[in-house]
Parts: structure tokens; sequence; C-alpha cells
């Protein structure tokens, strides 16, 4: 084996690939072998680091320098410079939001320093296309451990004891979900593992897929040996072609090293897997449609019971879990039920990980221990509100989920806190928003998106999404009346209860969180035709401050619709008839004259 | 079966195990409301109607899916029950057009029902309403989706009753809609019209296509000769449309209403029916005579005939060259008919009351004109001719019972037996069993050929051969038999196969039994209907399809012998190979 001087670490996950990093590697590559490098310094593509926004990042070893927002014609300086002459090019470090101090090392950086990776603990750190680098850190040990020193009962305890929950959304209990199929009478079972990540936003099933694939094959051959399947399926999503691609290597590769197939590790046991593509319905992420898709049809949900366990793929006992839970799995069984349970809080086990977005300086992918508060993940890891601005909201769950308004910031989220407050886990989707966002709009936003994926087999979500989105469209339009609030609530209560499955049971959650932490915003929208922030256009009037203008005309001229009229040197007025509230007028002015509310 | 004690609303029912809360609350005497749900074909828990609370449960759970389990206790009345069914109700009615009036299901829909029973008198939420084109591109039906529910109940006959599947769920959220394939037209697939989509529709979303208009413009022509011929199942269930209990007779009634309603002759399709077992039972006996293609398949039913056409067209060869009873009839009418009454063929306007929906379509088959006419001009099902009947005002149950007209009205029980599955093989093996043997037959009911069994063998010993046959309706059922004989394991001489399960009396144009009148019926309703046809059968003094004398008549006078020239023009056709796909343009 050939010894390395320097690692260089380079991120092929999907973020920074799309903003060119595979050819930051290809001129380093080039850079390393003009100055003959080659013998010293190693390129290495890895998973994701979860700081996407500041893709391409790369990672240079020993040092642990971090580099961010790595341009392909970066290449050259850093080989020179850093690989070269040992001297760090700062102008690529990373400097923190506030402090704007830059930091080099990568473990010193905020944003890193506070998670705790156990999920996406490969994610950045190995070549998820090499099995070998998988193992070298452990990597199907886990399998190993169990197919020679545990029975399968004693697989189950292990999970059932380390409190590991549903990843995907729900929070089912994982051990109990095997042990149901597990306890299933039947000589076929199948594994399946849910990687039909739909929840706008969220990509924590891909960065694990693309970063450590060999994680979810491990687990699902232990899972497959706990319940008793001999046959796999990992249903991924058509728009993950990355993560895909390398799925399809790493089965390959476990297939060769006889960790797949017949008679794995010598043992008296078969598991295979294949790879199922999803057409991108977000409702199959719903177990049942997604076996149901599976099976070949249109991916609609099924009434349950009876539940997969009992009757899942092709009516055999399926057991069925989602990327991220999969990922816990191989740890636990290595490092056993009481360190796990030792992470979280008292009902919510382990770590979660989190797809922060929105109104944060710092987004990206974050695990943290469950329990950790929502003013550390958006202040400490994500860097606060960009431009001074207030911080007002936090939505997390995606589409299924609600918004936690800031007086409830220290939270501690776990799933029982986020239902409780009419939220939810879902797969981790977490959305900041500050006071220039419209919860009514956010929440028609979020319903539009439920409404246009209902698989439309239900009534209460094929129409009743439908007829809410109508009335919240109403509403942000200024065209509300004091009953729509009445019959936004009588639409949701219907469509939580009388629902199919869990995309319509949970869609109106959205409506009803800002219902109830934003009632005033509504009632704005409703009673006085105001945007208290200043999203809805149809609610908004420009005008022209008297005080301030000085009449030179500019806003007349660009003013498409001729709304702007007046005299040279006093100031001109907006004829709110006319105004198609365009805002080229507040662009233009110089003197900050145009103001709309 | 294992029984378990479970509680519905306080009441405790003992029930099998496998019930659903849904028939356990029926054995409590509480007929939860249901849309989606249609006993023995669609149970998918979809239209979220029939929504219960379980003790325990988190949701409200729909009680056509949620099985039963021992202590169960539900609770199917409670305001949270009300609130949702009304709601889910009052949404559905949201997006339905709401022109009951101009409606050809109204007081017939399990919608309008529905909103009777839960009480609805205002629909709080409003908002856009789908606009979806109507398909009317088929001979035979017409689908509206704006009508449509999406109970998928017509997904649920053609995928698995049917085995077709041309419909299916497209489109998401409140775009979905229930169509072919890419939205393709009904005609352009492969849909055999059979029409069971119309039987279990709650709404007026499928339907046929309407030929009473023609049939009034016809009977109000002073220029037309307008005869009727009626198919054997019509009489059969024709009185449910009345108000009669299904499985009664209205044979007489049914005439004197035809006559009421202005035809000049009534005749009868049983006339054909007879006449079809002479050609087709020569055809057999010439098929086994001369080594011919066997098994020889029965081509009454178009629905069928369409289906081979689309997915077995390499086996078309195996199919009867008979015309089907209708279109015997079609050609007869213009021929025979015209000649020994003295009439200009030009005018005889020719209408058939059918109790099937692809019957339009094969009147409308380009072949169909042997007469030099257009043969059969119209086609009504008979739901057609019961509005036919009550435009008129036509106190239908109080109308005498009058007989068919002559000769073509002339016909026996086993031209009468066409109208269940089994009865073409029981009236061919009559026949040619005493053609054969020249023996009387001691007995003649072949009661294995009988029943609602979806596939049903038999054999019979005709003068030392063994002639061995087999009986298929309903589609599926056909598709099982046909791969047999594809691959060459079927070793049967002659196959009746009906696209329609029960055969006739279940076809795609008969009276339409709603999800709860279905649920009442202890165990088919199509049982109760090929009841009636084999006890009139069995009363009839005719019985074998070569006694019957107008039939003897017409091959003296006209027709020469079974299989001779003018039969093999006038009664005789061929078939037509269908890609089960639309044809792709080449550009």
């Amino acid at each position: 084996m050939d010894l390395y001087r320097s690692h260089i670490l380079v991120c092929a996950g999907t973020g920074c690939t799309s903003s060119a990093s595979m050819e930051v590697r290809d001129n380093l590559k080039k850079e390393i072998s003009r100055l003959k490098l080659d013998k010293e310094v190693m390129v290495v593509e890895t998973g994701c680091f979860g700081f996407c926004n500041l893709g391409p990042i790369m990672v240079v070893y020993p040092e642990g320098t971090f580099y961010c927002q790595v341009k392909p014609e970066d290449a050259k300086e850093i080989v020179e410079e850093h690989l070269l002459k040992g001297r760090i090019v700062s102008r690529l470090l990373y400097s923190e939001p506030e402090s704007e101090i830059k930091v080099s090392d990568f473990d010193k950086i905020e944003f890193f320093n506070h998670q705790k990776r156990i999920a996406l603990r490969n994610c950045g750190v190995i070549n998820p296309e090499k099995i070998e680098e998988y193992i070298a850190h452990d990597g199907y040990f886990a399998l190993a451990k169990v197919l020679n020193e545990m029975t399968r009962e004693e697989v189950i305890d292990v999970i059932k004891k380390s409190g590991l929950r549903g990843r995907g959304g729900g929070g089912f209990p994982t051990g109990l979900k095997w042990e149901f199929a597990y306890k299933t009478p039947g000589t076929v079972k199948y594994v399946v593992c849910n990687a039909d990540e739909g929840d706008p936003g969220a990509f924590m099933d891909r960065s694990v897929l693309e970063g450590d694939p060999h994680s979810i094959i491990e687990a699902m051959a232990i899972a497959g040996y706990a319940i008793g399947a001999e046959q796999g399926y990992i249903y991924v999503r058509a728009e993950y072609p990355i993560a895909v691609n390398r799925l399809e290597i790493a089965i390959a590769q476990a297939r060769e090293l006889g960790l797949l197939g017949k008679n794995i590790l010598g043992k008296d046991f078969n598991f295979d897997l294949d790879i199922r593509l999803g057409a991108g319905a977000f409702v199959c992420g719903e177990e049942t449609a997604l076996l149901t898709s599976i099976e070949g049809h249109r991916g609609e949900p099924r009434p349950r019971p009876p539940f997969p366990a009992v009757e899942g793929l092709w009516r055999k006992p399926t057991l069925l879990n989602n990327v991220e839970t999969y990922a816990n799995i191989p740890a636990i069984i290595l490092n056993g039920a009481d360190w796990f349970s030792s992470i979280g809080t008292e009902k919510s086990k382990g770590t979660k990980v989190f797809a922060l977005a929105g109104k944060i300086n710092n987004t990206g992918l974050i695990e943290v221990p469950m329990g950790t508060s929502l003013r550390t993940i958006i202040y400490d890891i994500g860097g606060g509100i960009p431009n001074g601005k207030k911080f007002k909201a936090a939505q997390t769950g995606g589409p299924s989920g609600g918004c936690i308004p800031a007086h409830l910031i220290d939270t501690e989220i776990d799933y029982d806190n986020l239902i409780a407050l009419g939220s939810m886990m879902g797969s981790g989707g977490l959305i900041v928003m500050d006071e220039t966002d419209c919860m009514v709009d956010i929440a028609k936003f979020f319903l539009e998106f439920t409404q246009e994926e209902s698989c439309g087999k239900c009534p209460p979500c094929r129409i009743g999404t439908k007829r809410m989105l109508e009335i919240l469209e109403k509403i942000t339009q200024g065209k509300g009346v004091p009953e729509d609030i009445d019959n936004l609530e009588t639409l949701a209560r219907t469509i939580k209860n009388a629902s199919l499955c869990g995309l319509g049971q949970t869609a109106p959650n959205p409506v009803l969180s800002t219902l109830k932490y934003f009632r005033d915003e509504y009632e704005a929208h409703i009673n006085d035709k105001k945007c208290p922030a200043g999203v809805c256009q149809a609610l908004l009037t420009f005008y022209v401050i008297a005080e301030k203008c000085k009449g030179c005309g500019i806003c007349a001229r660009v003013c498409p619709v001729a709304a702007i009229s007046g005299k040279p040197k006093e100031p001109y007025v907006i004829d709110s008839e006319k105004c198609i509230k365009c805002g080229a007028c507040i662009e233009k002015c110089k003197f900050g004259a145009i103001v709309k509310m | 079966m294992e029984m378990v004690n479970v509680t519905i609303d306080g009441h405790k029912v003992m029930v099998p195990n496998n019930y659903t809360v849904l028939e356990a609350a029926q054995k409590a005497g509480i007929n939860i409301p249901t849309l989606c749900y249609l006993k023995d074909i669609n149970k998918i828990g979809a239209c979220r109607v029939c929504l219960v609370e379980i003790k325990g449960g988190r949701a409200l759970q729909a009680s056509c899916v949620y099985p039963v389990s021992e202590g169960l206790e539900v609770y199917t009345n409670t305001p949270a029950v009300r609130e949702a069914r009304k709601a889910v109700v009052e949404l559905l009615i949201s997006n339905h057009p709401q022109d009951c009036l101009k409606c050809s299901r109204n007081q017939k829909c399990e919608l309008q029902d529905l909103a009777k029973k839960l009480g609805i008198n205002d629909i709080r939420f409003q908002g856009a309403i789908s606009t979806f084109k109507t398909d009317k591109s088929s001979k035979s039906l017409e689908r509206n989706p704006d009508k449509c529910v999406l109970c998928r109940r017509c997904v649920a006959v053609c995928n698995n009753v049917q085995g077709v599947s041309v419909l299916n769920a497209m489109n998401r959220g409140f775009d979905t809609i229930v169509a072919p394939a890419f939205d393709h037209p009904l005609d352009s697939v492969n849909c055999t019209l059979c029409g069971q989509c119309i039987n279990v529709c709650p709404v007026e979303a499928i339907k046929e296509k309407d030929h009473i208009e023609i049939v009034w413009d016809a009977l109000g022509d002073p220029e037309k000769h307008v005869v009727v011929q009626t198919a054997p199942a019509v009489r059969a269930v024709l009185g449910e449309e009345f108000g009669l209990p299904i499985g009664t007779s209205v044979t007489g009634k049914m005439v004197a209403a035809l006559r009421r309603l202005g035809f000049t002759k009534i005749f009868d399709t049983d006339f054909t029916a007879d006449l079809t077992i002479m050609e087709e039972g020569h055809e057999l006996l010439a098929r086994i005579k001369n080594s011919g293609k066997l098994p020889l398949i029965t081509s009454c039913s178009p629905g069928w005939i369409k289906y081979c056409e689309h997915h077995f067209p390499e086996l078309l060869e195996n199919l009867s060259t008979c015309k089907s009873p209708q279109q015997m009839f079609g050609t007869l009418a213009k021929t025979y008919y015209a000649e020994i009454e003295g009439i200009d063929p030009a005018k005889i306007f020719s209408v058939s009351v059918m109790p099937c929906t692809a019957k339009k379509f094969e009147a409308d088959r380009p072949e169909m004109n042997d007469s030099g006419y257009q043969d059969v001009d119209a086609v009504l099902t008979v739901r057609e001719l019961a509005r036919m009947i009550k435009q008129a005002g036509i106190d239908f149950n109080n109308l005498p019972d009058e007989k068919f007209d002559l000769p073509m009205g002339m016909a026996t029980g086993a031209g009468l037996i066409f109208g269940a599955t089994g009865g073409v093989m029981e009236a061919a093996l009559r026949t040619v069993y005493e053609v054969v043997t020249g023996e009387t037959l001691s007995k003649l009911d072949f009661e294995e050929v009988r029943g609602l069994e979806g596939i049903k063998e038999a054999k019979v010993d005709l003068n030392g051969t063994e002639v061995k046959v087999a009986v298929a309706h309903g589609l599926a059922n056909a598709k099982k038999i046909m791969e047999k004989v594809k691959d060459g394991t079927a070793d049967y001489h002659f196959i009746e196969i009906m696209a329609c399960p029960g055969g006739c009396i279940g076809g795609g144009g008969t009276p339409i039994v709603d999800a709860l009148e279905r649920t009442k019926i202890d165990g088919d309703y199509r049982k109760l209907r090929i009841k009636a046809i084999y006890s009139e059968d069995a009363q009839l003094p005719l019985r074998k399809s070569h006694e019957n004398p107008a039939v003897k008549k017409l091959y003296e006078e006209y027709l020469g012998q079974p299989l001779g020239e003018k039969s093999h023009h006038l009664l005789h056709t061929h078939y037509t190979k269908r890609s089960k796909y639309p044809e792709v343009n080449g550009n």
C-alpha cells in the first residue's frame, strides 16, 4: 500500500458536484501531476460534508484545513501554495458569519463542532465508491458480529433497547417494527429501504446514500438476518442519479466480497438487494404507496391494517425503514444499545439529521443529538439570521409539519415535543423564517405542494386540500371573509381525521400551526386587507412619501403602466388603481421616497 | 370459521373473524353508508364515506376494509364520524356538476342517495370544478370524468373481473381522473365495450351511447317499417327497472310495452338464437368430422369477440364464423322478412333491445351489412328501453301479457337460455346430441354447464365420440381458458365464452343493481336472474332449437340447409385482428 503525506478530500455529493467540484478535483489532479506530487498527495472523492451553501468544499489532511467555495481555477494556487509550499490559502477559508473570523481548522468551525455524527459518520470521510474504505472504518463489522455472535432475537433486542425510532417521519420504534416483522410467520419476507426522500429541501437520505452507501447495505443485511428475509429492495427516487450509481457500485462490491448473496461470511444466511427507482411522486414515500409502486402499480397508499410487517410487499411480511434509520443500525450493533440510548432525550434517542434552509446564514445538513434546542441549531450551528433580521419561526417536518414561533426557540427538538407544538419531526427539514416572511403565504406554499402531490385516491385529500388552498389564495389576494378561518379549520379537521394515509392526515398541519401561532396575521389579511410582512402583493399599496420626494420624475419614467404622475421638483403621486405593484419605482428611487405597505 | 365478538354502538355481535367492520355492522342491523365499496368487487377504503371510530384508534377508519378482531369496539354514529362523512360527501359534491335534473342517473345515483342519507343541505366548500372532456369516441360507451367520483369501482371491475385493465387512475391531486392509459380515447384502446363499468358506476360517469332519440325518430316516421328484436336476457331483467324483484320474468309485458311504443313487429332474438344453434352446431360437427380448427369457440358475445381480436388475434380461426343472433336477425329482417312480407328493405328500420353495450359496436361493424343495408339500425340497452317506456307514460306493471309476432318471434327454450352463462352450450348440446345420435334426449338439463362457477367443463358422449366442452364467463376467466388454448393444453372441442360475468343477464346494458342492494342479496344477484331464465325454459313447450317450426320453415323456404351457400353469405362473418395499443403514427 502506498503512503501519502497529504490527502485532499473533495466533496462529490450532489450539491458540490453541481457547483463544479468534479472540475476542481480534475484540476487538482492535473496540478499535482504537473508538480510531480502524485506519490505524495492523494485526491479522494467523498460524500457530503453538509455545509452545502459553501460548495465546492474540500479538506486537506493531515492539517484538516477546510476550504470552501473553491473554483476550478483555484486548484493551481491550492496545490502550489498549500501542498508544495505549506502555506494555507487564506482567501478560501471559511469565516464565521457574525465575527467574520477566518477559521482554517475543520474541527473548530461552529457549524461542525456542535454536531454529533452517527448516521453521517462516514459522509465526507471515506470514498463511498470503495468498499475497502468502508471496511477500514469498521464497515461490515456489525454484520459479522450479528452473524457470528448474536441470535435474531438478540439483534432485535438491541435495536429495541437502543430506543431508535423511525427517522422517516412517523417516529415509530424501530425495534418494535423489526419484532413485528420477525414474529409474523412466513417463509418469504422482505426488507425494504425507503429512499424516496420527498420533503422539499430535505436531502439527508441522499447524502447518506451518496456518502456511505455500504452502511445501508450492511444495515439491511442485518435486518434480513433479524426478521428472516433473503431479499431486500431499496426504493430510491430516480432524481438521485449519483446515489443510485453509488448504490449500484456498492451492491456489486458487496456481492463480490460475499457480503451479499449466498452463505454470507460462510454462514447459513442468504441475502441480496435490488434497487427500484421511484418516478418522483411524493406519496411514494408513504410506506404502503411505496410497496404498491415496487409491485409495479401506480403508487397509491392502501389502508392499514394490515400493516406491512404483516402483509407488505406482494402480501408478504415486510420490514420497511428509512435510509437514516438504517444508517444508525451498524453503529448501534457495534457500540451497543446503552451507548445509543445515552444520547438524546427520554423518549427520543440518538441523533437526528436536519436539513437547514431558509433565512439562516449556514444552510446545509447537520446531525445533532435529539433534544438539541432550536436556539443552538439556529444561532450556534446555523450562524443566526442574515442581514440582522429578526427570527420569526421555524418550520419543521416539511409539508407535513408545522411552524414553531420565535417564543418557543428554546424547545428541545425531539419527536414528542414537536408533536406537542403541532409540528412534527418528519424527515428533518428545518426552514427558518424571519420577519419578512408572511405566515399565510408560507402555509399556502406548503399546501400547494401537498395538494399537487396528493395521489387522488381519497376525497378529503384530493378535494379537501384543493379547497383549503383556494381559501388561502383568496385570503392572500385580499378577498378573504371571516368565515374562511372556520372553514379552514373544519376542512383541516376533516382532512386529518378522514384521509387514507399520512400524506392527507398531516397535510393541514402547516395551516393549523400557523393558525395557532399567527392567527393575527390571518386576521390582518382578512379584516384589514393587510399583509403585515409585506409579502402578499395584492395587499400592498405603493406610496410616495412627499417629504422625501425631490420630484426628479425617474419613478414616472420607469413605471410601465404610467401610474405615477407629478410636476418636476414637486412630490409625485402613485395612482393605486393603475399600479401593478411591480416595484420598479422603488428600485429606481434614489431618495427612498417610495414605500409599499 | 373462527368467530369473534365485536361491539357495534354498544350492541354485541358474533361474526366470523374474516369479516370487516362494515359486514359486522350489517349483522348488527346498521347499514354504514358507502360509496367506493362494492361487494365482491371493490374493497379499497378510498372514498372515506364508511368511516367509523374504533375504540383506541387514532384517525377514523374505513369500515369496509377494517378487519374485525376479538373484543373490537366500534362506533358508527359519533359526532366526529357524522362530521367527517358529511364533509367528505360535501367535498365530493363540491366537485360534481350537480345537474341532477338532466342526468340519466337521477334518482338512481349513489351520490344523490348519500347526500340525502347524510342530511346534506348546504355545500360549505365551494371552489373549482373539474372540466375534462367527455370521451364520446366509442360506439358503445361515453365517459364523463367530470361526474366521476373516483370510487374506482370501474377500475376494479375492468382490472380484476374482466382482466382487461383499460381503466386506471391517472394524474395526481385534484386533476386525478380515471381513464385509459395516457388518456387515449376508448375507441383507440383494447376496451371490449362490455359495459361492466357502467353496471358498477355509482353516478353517471360512464353510460351507454344513447340510441333512444334515433329510435323515437324512426317510430315517428310514417315511411319507416320499424321492427324490434329482444334478446333472451331482456325479459329476465327489464322488470327491475319498474321496481319488480330481481329475477322476475316479464316476457308478456315487455312485448305489450313494445307494441304500445309503436313498433310494427315485435320479434324475438331467441328465434335467431335457435338459428345460431343450427349453424354453429353443424359447424362444430363439420370441424370435428373434417379435422377443422378446434376448439370451436362461440361468437355470440360481441365484447368477447372484441377481446379476442385485441388479445388473442392469433386464435381468431377458432371462433365460430356464425354471426351473433342479433346480427343474424338483422340480416334476415332486411332479406327474408322483407321478401315474405313484400316490404322494401330500405324502409325497414331494425331495432334491437339488448342487455349489452358492445352490441352497439357490433351493429356498427362495417361488415355487418350483408342485407345490402346496415343490418341493425339501432341498439337499445334494457335501461334505454325502460326509459322509453317511462317517457311514453306506459304503466308497465299493469300491462297485459302479449305474444311475439310471427314468424321471427317464434322461439324455443334453447334460444331463451342463451341469456345465461352455459346456455349456448346447453342449447347446442340438446341439438347436436339429437342430430348425431338420432335419439331423443331423456333429460334436457345439462346441469354441469349451468351456474356461476367461472369456468365449467363437461363431457358428452356422441355415438361413441366423447366431446369435451367448456364454458367461461367474465373475461378474466376467458383469458385463463384462452391461455390454455394458446399453449395447446386445452383438449376441448367446443367452448362457450361470454364477456360478462353470468352471461348476458349480467350484461353491461342491464339494470344497475346498486351497492346496498347487492349487499342485501345473499350471494350474487345474477343467480336470481339466471333462475328466471331457466324457469321460463322449463315451462316452454319447445326446448330444442332444431324443433323450432319457424326455423325449419326458414331453411325450407329460404336458406336451404345449415352451412349452405345462402347461410354462408347471410349468417356468417369474419373477424379483424386488433392491436392492444393505439396505432402509433409514423411521424
